[in-house]
């Protein structure tokens, strides 16, 4: 009998949940703000999926209604990406040791 | 592109992200973390371009809109204080949860486009992942506005209650879980629009109960929900790299609520439900009679610490609010010329967010290693001569360690009192979020300096 797909997707899920889990736990707290930041920016990756809703269709129809709140959530994702990727950064660069 | 070529990129993508959160184990190794999760977004973006193939007039679109989006974004990063992470970070959450609902709508109206069915007839299972990827996503935007317009101070920051309100919670989150059934059912449009709009309602009225203080974890517990909205669409579209970056996210904010309710000793639901706010008013009436406290001035604070062999510095919001942490470290640098050790300690939910002091810190150039979480400083304030408590103010309270009846009993607390002396810079004695009096004030070993906390900081620089 063949695997459903979904059943591969869920293990991924599942499985990064662990990572997730894991590997969160390891950063250190006084980078939890970063934390956030960073998560967010990443979080916006659901521009693939925006991408794929604006450039539905030919090219006579790329205004149509589904067309257009793709095109909209690409502008909302990538004022998070490029937003939470260089906040992160500026906050990162602030960090620093005691000069010896 | 071929679909196997790309999914292997989406997850090279994915792992990236991964990553990237690895990094942040350490301050050295974080921005190099940085630069992969960019990475990983740079490469999920080109190989969705290729595998759409379509370089039509719509690509040059979509080019136009990243640009401006990606501007706005930049110009916001660049120019936005060190104070107002919070806010920001709250509003970046709504975008995310209402781009989840665009892409969700979009996959709705036309399905073929991404291989889900056609419409009136889409596939069982991608019905449901996009309605859950709707429903929290239009939860987490309209949660995180309220929680931006909270931070920002443009709604009281005060929890608003009414009657029955728990119960419409749960009348509104039923309603929504027959909504998707039936929608399921029977594929109605109409079903949709109403699951989105009620699933606002539900995100607005999830967070107005929800005090100021609580802030830390109702935006951990947002920043979660923003990782599931993208997970749900990342099953829709079976992506790779949707769905590891939203179980990632979606992990990484519920542990950050855990690690804020862990420090506050309150349960999830507690704080979700509005606890506290509701039992403060009877027992503020006890404790209005007049117990004397000492009050001091910059001089006597200048004097204390310059004869000091050892300071603890306790920041708190208050530090945030007045804009104190660059004349606290211009402080700390003239202590440290008279050979006085000075080091810093931090409360886990201190501030508005999760590591929020450490920022404001970090951006005043107190070098990392001088700056201490609750645990591993605690121990140490015995042997401390002077704790200079500015801005903070529960979490200095000795009543969560001894009084049962407190409602901030059980409350982890830095063990300030413990110290030879204790300097805590205060505008008034009114009591602070959880509404209950600090015994500190009333020690012998207390110091009060009423003032705002930049300009107490200021005047003892000049004293010293």
């Amino acid at each position: 009998m063949e695997i459903d797909p979904f059943i591969f997707r869920l293990s991924i899920f599942i499985l990064s949940i662990f990572v997730g889990y894991y590997v969160v736990w390891s950063v250190t707290p006084s980078l939890h703000t970063p934390l956030m930041s960073v998560t967010n920016a990443i979080s916006s990756v659901i521009i693939v999926g925006a991408i794929i809703a604006a450039l539905a269709g030919s090219s006579e129809s790329i205004f149509e209604i589904s067309n257009i709140f793709g095109f909209l959530a690409i502008i909302l994702a990538a004022v998070n990406i490029f937003g939470g990727f260089l906040v992160t950064q500026r906050m990162l660069q602030m960090y620093k040791k005691k000069k010896k | 592109m071929s679909a196997n070529l790309s999914a292997t990129f989406y997850l090279i993508s994915g792992i990236l992200f991964i990553l990237a959160l690895r990094g942040l184990s350490s301050p050295e190794t974080s921005r190099q973390g940085n630069y992969f999760g960019i990475a990983g977004m740079l490469i999920s973006i080109v190989v969705t371009f290729l595998s759409v193939g379509n370089f039509g007039s719509g690509f040059v679109y979509v080019l136009i809109f990243l640009v401006v989006g990606g501007s706005v974004g930049a110009f916001i990063a660049f120019r936005i204080p060190m104070t107002a992470m919070p806010e920001l970070v709250a509003g970046f959450h709504s975008l995310v949860g209402l781009a989840a609902v665009f892409v969700a709508i979009s996959a709705f109206l036309k399905p073929e486009a991404f291989n889900l069915g056609y419409v009136g007839n889409i596939k069982l299972a991608s019905l449901i992942e996009m309605s859950l990827g709707a429903a929290i996503g239009a939860i987490t935007f309209s949660g995180s506005i309220i929680a931006f317009l909270k931070l920002r101070g443009i709604m009281s920051g005060a929890p608003i209650t009414f009657k029955g309100q728990h119960f419409l919670n749960l009348i509104l989150g039923l309603i929504i879980i027959f909504l998707i059934y039936y929608l399921c059912i029977s594929q109605t449009s109409n079903l949709f629009w109403s699951l989105v709009l009620l699933s606002f309602l539900v995100g607005v009225l999830l967070i107005i109960p929800i005090g100021g203080a609580d802030m830390p974890v109702v935006i951990s517990m947002l920043n979660s929900y923003s990782g599931w909205a993208a997970a749900g669409i990342g099953f829709t579209l079976e992506n790779t790299a949707l769905i590891i970056t939203g179980a990632l996210v979606g992990s990484s904010g519920a542990i950050l609520s855990y690690i804020m309710c862990k420090g506050m000793n309150r349960s999830f639901f507690n704080v979700i439900l509005g606890g506290w706010g509701a039992t403060e008013q009877n027992i503020e009436g006890q404790s209005k009679e007049q117990k004397p406290v000492k009050n001091g001035n910059a001089d006597d604070a200048a004097f204390l610490m310059k004869n000091a062999s050892s300071v603890i510095i306790v920041p708190g919001y208050g530090m945030a609010v007045a804009q104190a942490q660059h004349a606290l470290r211009e402080m700390v640098d003239a202590l440290k010329k008279n050979g006085v050790k000075v080091s810093y300690a931090i409360h886990p939910v201190a501030g508005r967010m999760p590591g929020h002091m450490n920022v404001l810190l970090a951006e005043a150039n107190v070098p990392y290693d001088e700056v201490f979480e609750l645990e591993e400083i605690n121990n140490d304030f015995a042997n401390c001569d002077v704790a200079y408590v500015i801005g903070a103010n529960d979490v200095t309270n000795p009543v969560a360690k001894s009084d049962p009846q407190s409602p901030i009993y059980g409350m982890p607390v830095l063990d300030v009192e413990k110290s030879k002396s204790v300097l805590f810079v205060k505008r008034s004695l009114s009591p602070g979020y959880a509404g209950i009096d600090n015994d500190l004030f009333y020690r012998d070993n207390t110091l009060m300096l009423f003032a705002d906390a930049k300009k107490m900081t200021e005047e003892i620089v000049k004293n010293l």
